[in-house]
């Protein structure tokens, strides 16, 4: 273009009204930068709102494991010849229930054992043909249980061949076991928002990279740094926010369509199978707070980052003046 | 304005490409610097500009210390100065009328206060129907009378510029030159670094010649 008919051109248009486009902010609204970066963050987001999720299933099943079988003990009577075991069951089950602490007690049935022995020993099992130990159980009140070395004393004392199990191996075993298995779902869950940390770093990093000149520019025609920082800052941030409440957003609608799956397919082996492993698919109140919570912490952070990242970038502009060795 | 005593510049190990420059830029001055490419005319500039500091010496820019200067202040005393980079530096993601803007938005003016500043010297340098243009579509004379007007918007008390005419034809050039005349009787210092002998012929003014890193003044 002539750039002299530009200027009578321009002259001639200053009779005409301009009418100015709304001003644009000066850092661009969106770029392939951005983009990838807004993708980044959703997909970090996800896995660590997933993890939390997951961690948070794991505990809750685990606790429920835990609590259903503290809530109940079992005593034991061996049969022997000439032993009127109903009678022994009927008195070891009067003093159970004569202890405070204990709610209910009940005497498992020959067929209810027969029941139980079903996988081992198959169907049509005579209970009289062998041995086999008859059960009470005995439910508890977990808040104030009874006094289990007094309860085996009194049962000592009255029935024969009688043992009293509180559980307390299994369920020592089982908090032990549960314990294990919340620490290397918290341990998973750090390794998932440590890489979710350093990737939101790295990648917001990457993106301001190719908005160097923007930074410079406006520090050559005297922005002061905190200007500057306030813009890429609140344009990330906006960024990091969409990012982070999309795959906060997938990993609670994950948890929704599993629980769906698994409430429509009840009582299907499948089902009573990752019932049986998981619990319920269900984050609970707890886990929806811990996934907002991971999505602002996100937002915030990479908001942070990028204030850091710009502030060090105006820092290297102006080290440049100090080291002419360094070029622009 | 600004003061260089014995002030010399080398780039690491290497031979100082500037050497015992000694000279000021008094208020309202208007002066020329040039020599053979590579001479050295744009780190020259850079130095007054303050984004490099000399290896030796001393640069004063109103009155103050470069070395000195604390990094919070240097975007108060960068706003004194409008500078014209050889290659443009425009954001290509604002029109040419925001481009020209953004000295007085970074300050935190409203648009309303400087809109019809910009837009008449936008229609002074031929830019009156370029306004919402994004500078990718402008011509290289376009883009440079575009970074001039950058640099003229909030009336610095010195302004430096490389190579202003350097994408211009003749005719433009004259008109550019007046702007910077004009600029200079309003009480603007004007450095300009060029190689273009006419230009500085039509001019009686202050001739800063660097030539093997030395620095000629013709006054």
């Amino acid at each position: 273009m002539n750039d002299m008919s530009d200027t009578e051109h321009g002259i001639g248009e200053s009779r005409r009204e301009i009418v100015l486009r709304p001003t644009a902010p000066i850092v661009p609204a969106g770029n392939i930068a951005g983009s990838s970066l807004m993708f980044v963050i959703s997909i970090m987001s996800f896995l660590a709102c997933l993890t939390l999720g997951a961690v948070i299933m794991v505990q809750d099943t685990a606790n429920s494991w835990q609590s259903q079988i503290s809530r109940e003990i079992t005593i034991q009577i061996k049969p022997e010849p000439g032993m009127d075991l109903d009678a022994e069951l009927a008195k070891a089950r009067d003093i159970a229930l004569s202890f405070t602490g204990t709610t209910a007690a009940t005497i498992v049935d020959p067929a209810a054992t027969a029941r139980l022995l079903e996988p081992w020993l198959g169907e049509g099992l005579d209970l009289e043909e062998l041995p086999v130990p008859r059960l009470v159980i005995i439910t508890i009140d977990e808040a104030a249980p009874p006094d289990f070395a007094g309860m085996r004393l009194a049962l000592e004392e009255s029935v024969q061949n009688v043992f009293l199990d509180d559980h307390r191996t299994w369920v020592d075993r089982l908090v032990a076991m549960a314990n294990t298995t919340v620490i290397i779902g918290l341990c998973v869950l750090a390794l998932v928002f440590t890489a979710t940390i350093l990737t939101v770093v790295f990648a917001t990093r990457g993106a301001l990279s190719g908005n160097h000149h923007i930074v410079e520019v406006l520090h050559f025609v005297g922005a002061e740094a905190s200007f500057v920082a306030a813009k890429f800052q609140k344009h990330f941030f906006l960024i990091a926010l969409k990012g982070a409440l999309a795959g906060g957003i997938a990993a609670a609608l994950t948890f929704a369509l599993a629980s769906i799956w698994a409430s429509a397919s009840m009582a299907t082996p499948e089902s009573d199978q990752a019932t049986a492993l998981f619990g319920g698919f269900s984050m609970g109140a707890g886990g929806y707070i811990g996934a907002l919570a991971i999505v602002i912490i996100t937002a915030v952070l990479t908001a942070l980052t990028t204030r850091i990242t710009v502030i060090r970038t105006i820092m290297e502009i102006d080290l440049i003046r100090s080291d002419p060795t360094r070029s622009i | 304005m600004i003061d260089f005593d014995n002030v010399g510049l080398r780039y690491g190990m290497g031979p100082e490409v500037l050497r015992d420059l000694t000279f000021d830029v008094p208020r309202r001055s208007f002066q020329f610097l040039t020599g053979p490419s590579g001479a050295g005319k744009t780190t020259l500039m850079r130095l007054m500009f303050m984004s490099l500091q000399p290896t030796r010496g001393f640069v004063r820019v109103f009155g103050q210390d470069i070395t000195t200067i604390p990094q919070q202040e240097l975007p108060k005393l960068r706003r004194r100065i409008g500078i014209v980079f050889q290659d443009f530096r425009l954001l290509d993601h604002l029109t040419t009328y925001e481009n020209v803007a953004l000295p007085l938005r970074v300050r935190g003016k409203e648009e309303t206060s400087y809109r019809t500043d910009v837009m008449e010297l936008l229609k002074w340098v031929g830019l009156g129907d370029r306004m919402n243009v994004l500078p990718p579509i402008l011509s290289g004379g376009e883009k440079q009378r575009a970074a001039i007007a950058r640099a003229l918007i909030d009336q610095p008390e010195i302004l430096l510029a490389d190579e202003p005419t350097g994408n211009v034809d003749a005719p433009l050039a004259r008109r550019l030159l007046r702007l910077f005349l004009e600029l200079n009787k309003l009480g603007t210092a004007v450095i300009i670094a060029t190689h273009d002998l006419s230009l500085m012929d039509q001019v009686d003014a202050r001739r800063m010649i660097l030539s093997g890193g030395r620095l000629e003044i013709y006054e």
